[in-house]
């Protein structure tokens, strides 16, 4: 886990992204999936379904889900892990949210803190 | 806040269902206690037969195991009894003392054995049948001792009879009526059944009356004996003549029981704080054995227990199997028939092989199979439906194969299927995985089955064959699906009450319907959305405003996902016809965009394959041509042949009238694709038979065909009208997918459809009343008025987010303060 502390990516403004509804952002790594709930929270996971590699951002977001157009797996945006009995998990990355910008953090591992500050903002 | 106290007394199959079904819907209303008399967690008291034949182990039947009620945080009182009741202080209490109080309690106590009053019956020896208790003597017993007598011929009795037989005991059935089963099967199957147990070594005393059970001068018991005198010896008795609802506790709290306590059809009662489920209740004056039932009745309970006041129980409709290996038995509903019903019987008592269906008023009532169950399921389906027979008469008897099933290459006979072969072709599921998924996880209802194990949970064709898979694993456990289903997990009620409830309340956006209809979930989900929003649409054209966000992709980006997350674009080609103005830009298309395939469809049209999503709105452009809707729930393509312009036989211009049709039926929306067909004479080139509309003209007009469907299960199309003019055509067109689209269930075909409300209906509201017919005509062409082409208004800058991915490289100045 990377203890140093996380390089924050400004992506858009919170409004781009549609409510229930979702954005790509392209990225050298592969693309990353941004979903927005109807709470306005917005969460961000690797744009590939751990089934067979589902664009997450093609899919139906309903609660803190995201369906996968696929073959509907359900995916939960806060952990990435596939919804029982599927098995499976998306990388998951840390979402800022300051005065309407969504921040991304792209470093590999989540680590509690990060979650806290993104509970916190 | 303190959360109310939910109690249960019972731990059995209907109590924890419920609780399994409240913590579903609502995990934490309730602080919950439960008391079992048995000091075992859940298990399936149904599979205590394969338990005493051997096939199975307690462990096997587990359902909950303890964990799962730590889990739950469920607090657990194992083997202790509760003996009181006391309503005035809501607080129940135990034998040993313990004291529960509770703002909501459930009965769940169940039933016991029925015990003869004769002389004997409480000599050693002398056991009932109901938990593994009784299970684990017998085994004990059948070890040690030679001769046992089962009383009661039914289905408890003959299963312990065979387990017993199977564990070396010599066993004799005493049975008071004149045939085995009398309840579940006619005298004839009645016969059959004797006659094969008798060739497995079973003896049988039918129409014989217990008159006393003899001790062997120690305490234990010796020999049974009848009223007419006969004596025969026995080391065991199994008392399984039959149940009793447990309603002592409940009666001496001063609840109203008769012949079990009696609930209303929200499982309440009398008390409006108790509500009890399962054996013990008397629901309309019946009280249920079997399993299927207590699962409708826990549905119902746990959504009342979770304040949520849907849903009601209006009693169940029965079928029965027999749980002994090799042995099919069959029944269901009014099997004896009588006064005002007709039956059709097959018997062939050579090969074992007994049926008999009871038909009232054209319509399935009862079913009695023996030997060859194969279609029970079917049977059973077919009953609960109420569905009229007509055709399917003359046939029925031979089966649902007989009636034709590609989609599951014949093989729809389940218990004939070894575990190897495949059931479900979409998803790679053989029959073994289904079974071992069903017994291991509990598995009761076919959405059960599609979760676990994802067996028809793609294209459905093989969801018949697992519905045999599980009658045949379960046996009367078997939980039928319910006849109206609900929409999905977010609610209890049924497309019917969702589509009714947007007409009658004017609902036109998601958040009002999901308030309205008070929806579990915030808001909703992949099934119920794109439900909602075609029902809305459909209801109320023009005032209802598309949501995109619960659209499935496709139909949010209007082109074809693919397994790499590519998409095909497929632009319009009206009946077919293209030139080559058009067909050089395709051809430019192509090259510029390095389209990786590019294919003639089955609908007569040019498939580009393996677009970028983000390219996906330049393609449109320079394609210049109106999309094709070939990956919507909506108008597909109209097929053609050549007709009479050019084709020696043709007798109208069916080209044309194909373009006119796909002209009038732009940009359509409906429950699920509809596709059309115009051939120019009856040896139909472009297959009409197969289409939702099929059109082919004769020398004096047209024939109108509906209902056909080349997909999953091909079903021929069934004649509507015969019309003179285009025009007439058209009208009766718009009119018949009009009354489609306001009246089908979302992703039923035009063939679902016309099998939920049968053609009868349809002629008469399309073909008999002229003037509904053009109403419906009227309200199609005014759905339609104004709809744009979606790749056009894409093109002039719709939704443009949706095609345009984000970048960043800008890491923020300032890092968060708390991180």
């Amino acid at each position: 886990m990377t203890q140093s502390k996380p390089i924050w990516l400004h992506v858009c403004d919170v409004d781009a992204i549609p409510r229930l509804g979702t954005r790509v952002l392209t990225h050298p790594s592969g693309d990353i999936a941004l979903f927005r709930a109807e709470s306005d929270k917005v969460f961000a996971l690797r744009d590939k379904c751990p089934h067979k590699g589902g664009a997450l951002s093609l899919g139906i977001v309903h609660g803190e889900k995201v369906t996968c157009p696929l073959h509907a797996w359900n995916i939960d945006l806060t952990t990435g892990e596939a919804c029982a009995p599927d098995v499976g998990c998306a990388e998951r990355f840390a979402v800022r949210i300051d005065a309407g910008e969504v921040y991304v953090s792209l470093d590999e591992a989540i680590g509690t803190e990060v979650s806290a500050a993104t509970a916190a903002a | 806040m303190r959360k109310p106290r939910l109690v249960v007394i019972g731990n059995g199959m209907a109590g924890i269902r419920t609780l399994e079904e409240l913590l579903e819907i609502a995990p934490h209303q309730y602080d919950i206690t439960v008391f079992g008399a048995e000091p075992h967690p859940n298990y399936n008291r149904i599979l205590l037969s394969p338990v005493l034949a051997g096939e199975q182990s307690f462990a096997d039947i587990v359902l909950n195991p303890l964990d799962w009620y730590a889990e739950k945080g469920i607090t657990l009182h194992l083997g202790k009894e509760v003996t009181q009741i006391d309503r005035p202080r809501r607080v129940v209490r135990c034998a040993d003392g313990t004291e529960a109080p509770y703002d909501r309690l459930l009965i769940a106590t169940g039933s016991s054995p029925f015990i003869l009053p004769v002389p004997g019956k409480d000599l050693d020896g002398v056991i009932s049948y109901r938990d593994i208790r009784d299970t684990e003597i017998m085994i004990e017993t059948a070890s040690m001792k030679r001769h046992a007598v089962v009383i009661g011929g039914g289905l408890l009795g003959l299963e312990a009879a065979n387990g017993l037989k199977l564990r070396g005991m010599d066993v004799t059935v005493v049975h008071l009526a004149e045939t085995l089963l009398e309840r579940q099967l006619d005298s004839t199957a009645g016969k059959l059944l004797q006659q094969s147990l008798e060739a497995r070594g079973l003896a049988f005393r039918l129409s014989h009356q217990t008159a006393a059970i003899l001790d062997d001068g120690n305490g234990n018991v010796r020999a049974v004996k009848f009223s007419n005198g006969e004596e025969i010896d026995a080391d065991l008795v199994v008392m399984a003549a039959g149940i009793r609802p447990n309603t002592t506790l409940a009666e001496a709290a001063g609840l109203y029981c008769a012949r079990g306590i009696v609930v209303s059809d929200t499982l309440q009662t009398y008390d409006p704080r108790i509500y009890a489920v399962g054996e013990c209740v008397s629901h309309r004056g019946v009280a249920y054995g079997l399993v299927a039932p207590l699962f409708e009745q826990a549905k119902v309970c746990a959504n009342h227990l979770a304040l949520m006041g849907i849903g009601s129980y209006r009693g169940s409709v029965l079928s029965t199997k027999l749980k002994v290996t090799g042995i099919d038995l069959f029944s269901a509903g009014d099997f004896l028939g009588g006064e005002g019903t007709e039956e059709i019987v097959l018997s062939d008592p050579a090969s074992g092989v007994y049926k008999k269906l009871v038909i009232r008023d054209d319509k399935l009532v009862g079913a009695c199979l023996y030997g060859d169950t194969a279609d029970g399921a079917w049977y059973f389906k077919l009953l609960r439906d109420g569905r009229a027979l007509g055709e399917l008469r003359s046939s029925i008897m031979f089966g649902e194969s007989s009636v034709g099933d590609v989609g599951t290459q014949g093989q729809n006979r389940a218990s004939a299927m070894s575990d190897t072969d495949e059931v479900c072709g979409c998803n790679g599921v053989c029959k073994g995985t289904i079974v071992k998924a069903i017994t291991e996880k509990g598995l009761f209802t076919l959405d059960e089955v599609k979760k676990h194990t994802k067996a028809a949970s793609s294209c459905g064709s093989c969801a018949g064959l697992c519905e045999q898979i599980l009658m045949s694993t379960l046996g009367s456990t078997y939980d039928a699906t319910p006849k109206e289903k609900a929409v999905c997990g977010c609610t209890d009620l049924s497309h019917a009450d969702v589509r009714r409830a947007v007409r009658e309340h004017h609902l036109t956006s998601h958040r009002a319907a999901f308030d309205f209809l008070e929806w579990r979930t915030p808001n909703g989900c992949a099934t119920c959305r794109p439900a909602l929003n075609y029902y809305m649409l459909s209801t109320w054209p023009k005032e209802a405003v598309d949501d995109p966000q619960s659209r499935f992709v496709n139909e949010r980006v209007h082109a074809n996902i693919q397994k790499d997350n590519t998409f095909s674009v497929i632009p319009q080609m009206k009946g077919g016809v293209t030139n080559p103005s058009e067909l050089r830009r395709i051809a430019d298309v192509a090259d510029k965009y390095q389209i990786p395939m590019v294919k003639v469809t089955g609908g007569q049209r040019i498939d580009l394959l393996g677009v970028k999503k983000e390219d996906l709105v330049s393609v449109w452009r320079d394609l210049g041509m109106p999309s094709g809707h070939a990956y919507g729930k909506s108008i597909r393509t109209v097929k053609t042949c050549v007709g009479s312009e050019f084709c020696r036989f043709g007798t109208q211009n069916s080209t044309q009238m194909g373009i006119d049709l796909e002209t009038m039926l732009a940009n359509m929306w409906s429950p699920h694709k509809v596709k059309l067909a115009v051939s120019g004479c009856p040896r139909n080139c472009a297959e009409a038979g197969i289409k939702d509309v099929g059109v082919i003209a004769v020398d004096s007009g047209w024939e109108l065909y509906v209902g056909g469907n080349g997909g999953i299960k091909t079903e021929v199309a069934q004649f509507l009208v015969k019309v003179k003019t285009a025009d007439e055509v058209k009208e009766y067109t718009g009119a018949f997918l009009q009354l489609y689209r306001e009246e089908a269930y979302y992703l039923d075909r035009t063939v679902h459809y016309l099998d939920r409300v049968g053609l009868d209906y349809v002629k008469q509201r399309v073909v008999n009343d002229a003037a509904n017919r053009r109403a419906l005509y009227e309200r199609l062409l005014f759905s339609l008025d104004g709809l744009p082409d979606p790749w056009q208004a894409r093109i002039n800058g719709a939704q443009a987010n949706e095609y345009r991915p984000l970048t960043s490289t800008v890491p923020m100045s300032v890092e968060p303060a708390t991180a």
